[in-house]
């Protein structure tokens, strides 16, 4: 696969061209760019090691369950052309299906939670990436003859028929075949414990008590656990890797590129489809998992529409089919959009004094009448998660009219194992010179 | 199935002329061998052929035809050039036909591709369902489990829940069509110019008594309350009436100044570029309201009258505010109809959403109509925001995404780009979500909106009627 010299290698001296073409020196580069971003930030707000290592666990924490949910959008959208917007519905169903399996049976559950099934986490998590396959594939079967922008409403209201079915109060608690379970309805859910921070607790305390005068206890189980979703974004591009390049992958490239073309090939698209989009859903179903699940407690606001986008636009700034492209998009995306508000936040807190507050959008715009523009600054940053998806919103727009293509859209993977509109681009520059020297 | 036009003319059609049958869209290479015009003319040409049986034709051909030969859309020498086209393909069609009876120009006898077995089951299933659910509703009546009051109550609710639905979806269809992508960011205009309207109408009916700005803003931050403002149908018409103009303004300059902003320079990008574009566009709406407004639930009225309607087995309760909610949205209606048949504006829309290519080949300005394409949906749209918080008495910054599905869901089923179906699907799914109270649980009432509008979309993607209300 040649890869074109984008923007960024025009710029760098020869001797580094050759590093830059590597896919890894790319991910690494962008993050350590990012992790010197947040070093300096956290500096300049005067955090301990404690606090440096901490907002890195964090970012780092996002980065990587945004790369696995890029790579699976990447493989539906980029690889297989099916628009899937209903991301967040599937690891709603991975993680309550989860929970559910694993919340301790009735009667030995702590007064006051709901409870479950009882069985061993393990089983648990088997069990939720087959129910988000399960629902993938109830999903796709019937909807896929319909034009993308239909499939795309479908699944778009299958995760809100999903978000409803998780917030309904008929099935806050209820019994089945002698079983009491629930979803917990609008209150939410208490999910299943942490491994991790239960090795820590038990077993590895003697790990955290050593470590425990120069960073704070927790950090350790934290670390571990980015650690170890790192090991789970590298199997999940790992499979995808070997998915797209197999004979399996061909096809959905080719899906892609002309669904006619390859029929004709004898293939049978819907299968392929339908087989690509289940895939995904569990990876999704998983990804819920470790995400929203292992943070204790689940509800079904964490489950609206936005996180789904916010996956995509990861996507987009990377530029859909490139696999590299959609965990730089991740690390763009959680470096900057997401989580910088918050920080420049904090920043002009710490170095700007901003007297006067205002509560609300009248008194701040009554301040900034009055002259003191100090109330409508404070106001703006109080609404960091507002600003966020404002960004958002405002960064697809400029991307789709500016670069629809992404950063690394341009190395999208040929279906044909031969690059066969190289040839022709050849044969067209072979003629402009030649047509020159006349 | 890729790029057939939905909902339009160019549907699963077959026009028969003498033994030759055309199909327009269903057969690939048929439709190859006709591609070079436009499938509308073609149609116009065959009926030529079927002589002295022109009042079979569609009521929209006709006046498009006069419409050409009375030179109305002459402006363009490019129209002239392709009427002499066009008759001269019928003069050679003739004579082939004269000459060789039984010629044969396109595949013959191949009228419909054959259903598979699932769209027959998915059929049969839908009409056992509904017999059972008729069933078993009369079963439930005779019990005495429901009442009369309670499905007058459903259906009535259902009606007024439907119109809004039905009335922002015309916008949302239009455009559906004109410009080939689903606009995300509809709901966040009815969002927006809801805020805006009753902004406005409170700023009316308090004025002087409160501070400006907390009645511009609703009071966010709990500085003015509805009880103390005492806003209602009864009360402060004037305010509301004030408040129902400045949604439909609001919505109507927000629609264009968003179109000439972000998808004017889009056209023809592709859907899924548009689509993901609005999304864009909805996101900026809709937590702009929640940096002007916060994430906070306003209650807007006041108690006012209301008439209770005594029926066997309890009373339906009929406020002045569902009242007002029928007459504007019948008002609305009515003037649509009257602007798409009367006004050479709704004309010249009409042809654009049964033909773009055609329109401009017939001289009709296209972007000037898109425009006002844009202006009209987006003051139903603002309309629609104003009615249905007045409606539910409520407003917060999810209103109009709450609602947005529905709205598709009522425009899929009415057929995309049919400003009737549009309207007659909104009351459907309307009445639907809401008479499934008689079974579902209320949690589920939205979630049955949707799961209907997929069983549509699956089954009958052009719309239940056949897409060719337009």
């Amino acid at each position: 696969m040649s890869v074109q010299e984008g923007p960024v290698a025009s710029r760098l001296p020869d001797s580094l061209v050759g590093y830059w073409e590597n896919d890894l020196v790319k991910i690494g580069a962008t993050l350590a760019a990012v992790y010197l971003l947040y070093v300096v930030a956290g500096l300049l707000l005067g955090y301990g090691l404690s606090g440096q290592l901490n907002s890195l666990r964090r970012l780092t924490f996002l980065i990587v369950l945004y790369s696995i949910g890029a790579l699976v959008v990447n493989l539906h959208w980029g690889y297989s052309g099916l628009f899937n917007i209903g991301v967040v519905g599937f690891m709603a169903v991975g993680v309550y299906t989860t929970t559910i399996l694993t919340r301790p049976v009735a009667g030995q559950n702590p007064t006051g939670t709901l409870p479950g099934l009882g069985l061993p986490l393990p089983i648990a998590i088997a069990g939720g990436v087959l129910a988000a396959a399960l629902v993938g594939y109830l999903a796709a079967l019937p909807s896929l003859r319909l034009r993308d922008d239909y499939f795309a409403i479908v699944t778009l209201a299958f995760a809100e028929i999903i978000r409803i079915t998780a917030k309904a109060s008929e099935l806050q608690e209820f019994t089945i075949f002698g079983t009491t379970v629930g979803t917990g309805g609008g209150r939410g859910i208490r999910t299943y414990p942490n491994p991790i921070n239960q090795f820590f607790e038990g077993t590895g305390a003697p790990i955290v008590n050593a470590v425990s005068g120069t960073i704070d206890g927790p950090l350790v189980s934290g670390w571990t656990f980015v650690l170890a979703l790192t090991f789970v974004l590298v199997c999940v591009l790992w499979v995808i890797v070997r998915i797209v390049e197999s004979p399996f992958g061909r096809v959905l490239k080719g899906i892609r590129d002309d669904e006619e073309a390859t029929t004709a090939l004898a293939k049978n698209t819907g299968s392929f489809k339908i087989r690509s989009f289940i895939i995904g859903c569990g990876i999704l179903g998983l990804l819920g998992i470790i995400w929203q699940g292992s943070q204790g407690y689940i509800s079904p606001s964490l489950f609206v529409p936005q996180l789904t986008f916010f996956i995509w636009i990861a996507v987009i700034i990377g530029g859909a089919g490139s696999n590299t492209g959609s965990i730089i998009g991740s690390i763009l995306f959680v470096g900057t959009i997401y989580l910088g508000p918050g920080y420049v936040r904090r920043l002009v807190e710490e170095f700007v004094s901003l007297s006067g507050r205002a509560t609300n959008f009248p008194d701040a715009l009554g301040a900034l009448a009055g002259g003191d523009i100090s109330g409508i600054i404070l106001y703006t940053l109080d609404q960091t998660s507002a600003l966020r998806v404002i960004l958002t919103g405002v960064l697809l727009i400029w991307l789709l009219k500016r670069r629809p293509d992404g950063l690394f859209g341009n190395r999208r993977e040929m279906a044909s194992s031969i690059d066969v509109e190289s040839r022709v681009r050849d044969r067209q520059s072979n003629d402009s010179t030649a047509g020159g020297e006349e | 199935m890729t790029d057939t036009a939905v909902g339009g003319y160019d549907n699963v059609r077959a026009v028969r002329v003498r033994e030759i049958v055309f199909l327009t869209e269903t057969s690939e290479g048929c439709r190859r061998w006709i591609s070079a015009m436009p499938s509308k003319l073609l149609d116009i040409e065959n009926q030529f052929l079927l002589q002295g049986k022109y009042q079979e034709w569609p009521h929209e051909h006709i006046s498009l035809l006069i419409n050409i030969i009375k030179g109305e859309y002459h402006k363009h020498t490019a129209v002239l050039l392709r009427f002499w086209c066009i008759s001269l393909q019928i003069i050679i069609y003739g004579v082939i036909m004269k000459m060789y009876p039984h010629v044969t120009l396109g595949p013959i006898g191949t009228v419909r591709e054959r259903l598979p077995f699932a769209e027959h089951a998915i059929k049969i299933a839908a009409i056992i369902f509904g017999l059972a659910v008729l069933f078993d509703m009369f079963r439930q009546l005779t019990t005495g489990e429901l009442t009369i009051a309670l499905i007058a109550g459903y259906l009535w609710r259902g009606l007024s829940y439907g119109l809004v639905i039905g009335l922002a979806g015309v916008g949302l269809s239009l455009t559906y069509d004109l410009l080939d992508f689903a606009n995300f960011a509809h709901g966040d205009y009815i969002t927006l110019s809801a805020f805006v309207g009753w902004g406005v109408a409170y700023l009316v009916a308090g004025f002087g008594q409160f501070k400006t700005g907390s009645l511009l803003f609703l009071g966010v931050g709990g500085t003015v309350y509805p009880q103390d403002v005492g806003i209602s149908v009864t009360n402060a018409p004037i305010a509301i009436l004030i408040g129902l103009v400045m949604a439909a303004l609001v919505g109507a300059l927000l629609a264009v100044a968003l179109d000439s902003a972000v998808y004017k320079s889009m056209r023809g990008a592709g859907n899924i570029t548009l689509l993901i574009a609005s999304v864009g566009v909805a996101f900026i709406l809709r937590y702009g309201a929640v940096y002007l407004f916060t994430q906070q639930t306003f209650g807007l009225t006041a108690d006012s009258w209301s008439y209770k309607l005594g029926l066997p087995g309890g009373t339906v309760t009929i406020t002045s505010a569902s009242l007002l909610l029928i007459f504007v949205s019948l008002l609305m209606m009515l003037g649509v109809h009257l602007l798409l048949t009367q006004t050479k504006l709704g004309k010249s829309m009409r042809a654009m959403a049964a033909n773009q290519q055609l329109a401009r080949v017939t001289g009709i300005p296209s972007e000037k109509i898109i425009r006002r394409t844009w202006l009209i949906g987006g003051a139903l749209a603002g309309i629609a925001g104003f009615m249905i918080a007045l409606l539910q008495g409520t407003i917060n910054y999810q209103i109009g995404w709450t609602l947005l599905l529905l709205v598709f869901a009522g425009v899929i089923m009415g057929g995309i780009g049919s400003v009737y179906g549009a309207i007659v699907g909104g009351i459907l799914v309307g009445l639907i979500t809401r008479v499934s109270l008689i079974w579902i649980p209320a949690s589920f009432t939205e979630a049955t909106g949707f799961a209907v509008m997929i069983l549509i979309l699956l089954t009958r993607p052009a719309g239940i009627f056949g897409g060719d209300v337009s």
